[in-house]
């Protein structure tokens, strides 16, 4: 078991805190950075599709995980973002100055849902911003002379500087920086007095006003930082997808985001991360999975959000905290070897707490 | 004004099954606090149960309907039984998660079963029987959802306030502990207002089925019957059948004097409003704690 001795400030604020973990990072940040030269073209952009899913799911942890506000419309979010970001680089605006302006388009619509979802709580919250997705869907599908309906719009490849990013491993690199960028403002976030802010009101919205944490500012902010990640994955989503519809962005991507963090363990940065590579990859097992399941199964349509269903059921009942947590568990039998109990991380409460009066 | 009338006719019917769909959900939060998102989907499941019945194994429509509720409550207890009731104690989004996800399989479950492809309901006591109230044609089949739903309301009715199971029902929904120290199974409870929340929308399947058509994504609708139950506030029932009222008679009205694509958001254009204003819902018996 590894004991840490702090000895000076820095050692609270290093972001590694101690060498093991600078060297498995780094060996992580060097595995990514080589990965295109050794892997398949279609494989590389699996790999990107996976970082874009991270870094909404980021946005979405944010949101759930950290300030326990449940969104069910992160989906309309990366609609928002990828909309704006294409319609304006088809309108001639570079990719630099897009990709900024997508994620502020995203920021001003959650600032927007922000003000009326500071009224509800729980369960209110959470049908409102399903209601708040649908309604974007069908702007988007109605705003014909933006963004062309049903139609679609084709995505042009995004450039830097003049030099337009055609390649797969080029579109992987952008990702892969755009991602590390998020996962260093998300990290820095929640280890600020923000970040401790919105911790204090997902565990008692009571006690953190009384402790004269102001709820109506911090959970704008989060819901405006929330959104405005996400609308930046979906700017990347456009170009990963390359021809953009509004049946892209419907209630199962909303879903899909959903899934990501509370497969990968609510409240933590690394479980938006293991979500993702879970949702990104699954997919992919499926489709390798056909192969040896019977016919009459591998060809139904609907297996992909059955799938999605019940691994997401088994999760809820077996493993509330996650993959990460799971991967936090498995760490902790082995740091403390033979005196492990299962009651570390056992939920202390198990009655039901009532919402009805708050 | 003979077209409005017709027009509120068929609002009103599809209003009765967002209500009816509607009541599921209420029922259920009233009394386990948990709120179900597959509702739609168990009146989609209700829905299958009831075709197969009557069109596979030809069984007469109202033995189908009958055996459809039994069946479908019988999976509604189970439901409860075996897996709702071990996430007491996790958080209430734990809950909101799960019933999606259990959606998402349900729909799964019967594209899988039934196929994907729209099915036609088969011939009710009702199709083709017209009315002529005054001149206006009036269908037998939207008639009948109306009238369902109205039987169904005066059933509920009697049942909660005049028998021994609706009232521990009631008691165990206002206080489960003080109820339980009275004497009342909590849990047997429960699990059966999940077998009635399942009846109730199976109810709304069959009836609804004839005018609609028979497919695994009609669970949808159960989002915008979470709509009604908003409007009603969660807290009556009767609150959340004119919620659902509310909202089959605006989307009817919308679609037939509004631009396109006001049809599918007025429900929840109409919720976002009720939400800004009351955030606890139009009939909401919900109180704020001082601290």
């Amino acid at each position: 078991m590894r004991i840490l001795f702090k000895t000076s400030y820095v050692d609270d604020i290093n972001l590694f805190q101690h060498q093991g973990q600078v060297f498995w990072y780094g060996a992580l940040a060097a595995a990514l950075l080589v990965a295109p030269l050794a892997l398949p073209e279609f494989y590389v952009g699996e790999l990107a599709q996976i970082f874009i899913l991270a870094i909404a799911g980021i946005g979405l942890m944010l949101l759930i995980g950290y300030t326990g506000l449940v969104s069910l419309g992160h989906g309309a979010f990366m609609a928002i973002g990828a909309y704006t970001n294409t319609y304006l680089i088809t309108k001639g605006v570079p990719f630099l100055a897009a990709f900024p302006l997508a994620g502020l388009a995203a920021l001003i619509a959650g600032v927007i849902i922000a003000v009326p979802a500071n009224r509800m709580s729980g369960i209110y919250l959470a049908i409102a911003t399903l209601a708040f997705s649908q309604i974007v869907e069908q702007i988007v599908v109605r705003w014909e002379p933006v963004t062309r309906g049903f139609q679609g719009m084709p995505v042009p490849p995004p450039d830097l500087l003049g030099y337009a990013l055609t390649q797969g491993w080029q579109f992987y690199y952008l990702c892969l920086a755009v991602l590390a960028l998020v996962v260093l403002a998300g990290i820095n976030l929640v280890r600020s007095p923000t970040g401790r802010a919105l911790i204090a009101i997902r565990d008692s919205e009571i006690s953190a006003q009384s402790l004269g944490v102001n709820l109506f500012r911090y959970k704008t902010v989060v819901f405006a930082l929330s959104a405005a990640i996400t609308g930046l994955a979906g700017a990347l989503l456009a170009h990963r997808m390359r021809f953009i519809s509004p049946d892209a962005f419907n209630f199962l991507l909303s879903i899909q985001l959903l899934l990501m963090v509370v497969v990968g363990g609510l409240g933590s940065i690394h479980g938006a991360i293991l979500g993702a590579i879970f949702v990104g990859g699954l997919p992919q097992a499926i489709a390798l999975m056909r192969d040896y399941l019977p016919a009459a199964i591998a060809r139904t349509p609907g297996l992909e959000p059955g799938l999605f269903g019940l691994v997401m059921v088994l999760i809820v009942l077996f493993e509330p905290l996650g993959l990460y947590g799971r991967w936090l568990k498995i760490k902790a039998y082995f740091d403390v070897f033979p005196l492990y109990r299962r009651s570390t991380f056992k939920r202390q409460r198990s009655y039901l707490k009532t919402e009805r009066v708050r | 004004m003979v077209e409005l009338f017709q027009l509120l006719v068929g609002g009103i019917a599809q209003g009765c099954v967002y209500g009816l769909i509607a009541l599921g959900f209420v029922l259920i939060y009233k009394a386990t606090e948990m709120v179900n998102f597959a509702q739609g989907d168990l009146m989609m499941l209700g829905t299958f149960v009831a075709f197969s019945c009557i069109d596979t194994w030809g069984m007469n429509y109202w033995l189908g309907f009958a055996a459809a509720a039994l069946a479908m409550a019988v999976f509604g207890y189970l439901l409860d039984a075996l897996v709702l009731r071990r996430i007491i104690g996790q958080p209430q989004f734990a809950v909101v998660i799960l019933t999606i996800s259990m959606g998402f399989l349900f729909r799964s479950f019967a594209g899988f079963i039934w196929g994907n492809e729209t099915l036609n309901f088969p011939d009710t006591p009702f199709t083709n029987q017209i009315v002529n109230v005054g001149g206006v044609i009036l269908s037998w089949d939207r008639l009948s959802i109306i009238l369902g739903t109205l039987i169904l309301a005066a059933l509920l009715y009697l049942f909660f306030n005049y028998t021994r199971l609706g009232n521990a029902m009631q008691a165990a929904s206002q206080n489960q502990l003080a109820a339980y120290y009275m004497g009342v199974r909590v849990k047997r409870i429960n699990s059966l207002i999940w077998a009635l929340s399942a009846i109730v929308a199976t109810i709304a399947g069959v009836l609804f089925a004839p005018i609609s058509l028979v497919e695994p994504s009609n669970g949808f609708y159960g989002l915008k019957a979470f709509a009604a139950a908003v409007i009603g506030g969660f807290g009556s029932l009767m609150g959340t059948v004119l919620g659902g009222l509310i909202i089959g008679v605006s989307e009817t009205l919308a679609a037939r004097y509004l631009p396109p694509g006001f049809k599918e958001i007025v429900a929840y254009l109409l919720m976002l409003v009720v939400l800004m204003l009351r955030p606890h819902g139009l009939f909401s018996t919900l109180q704020r704690k001082k601290v």
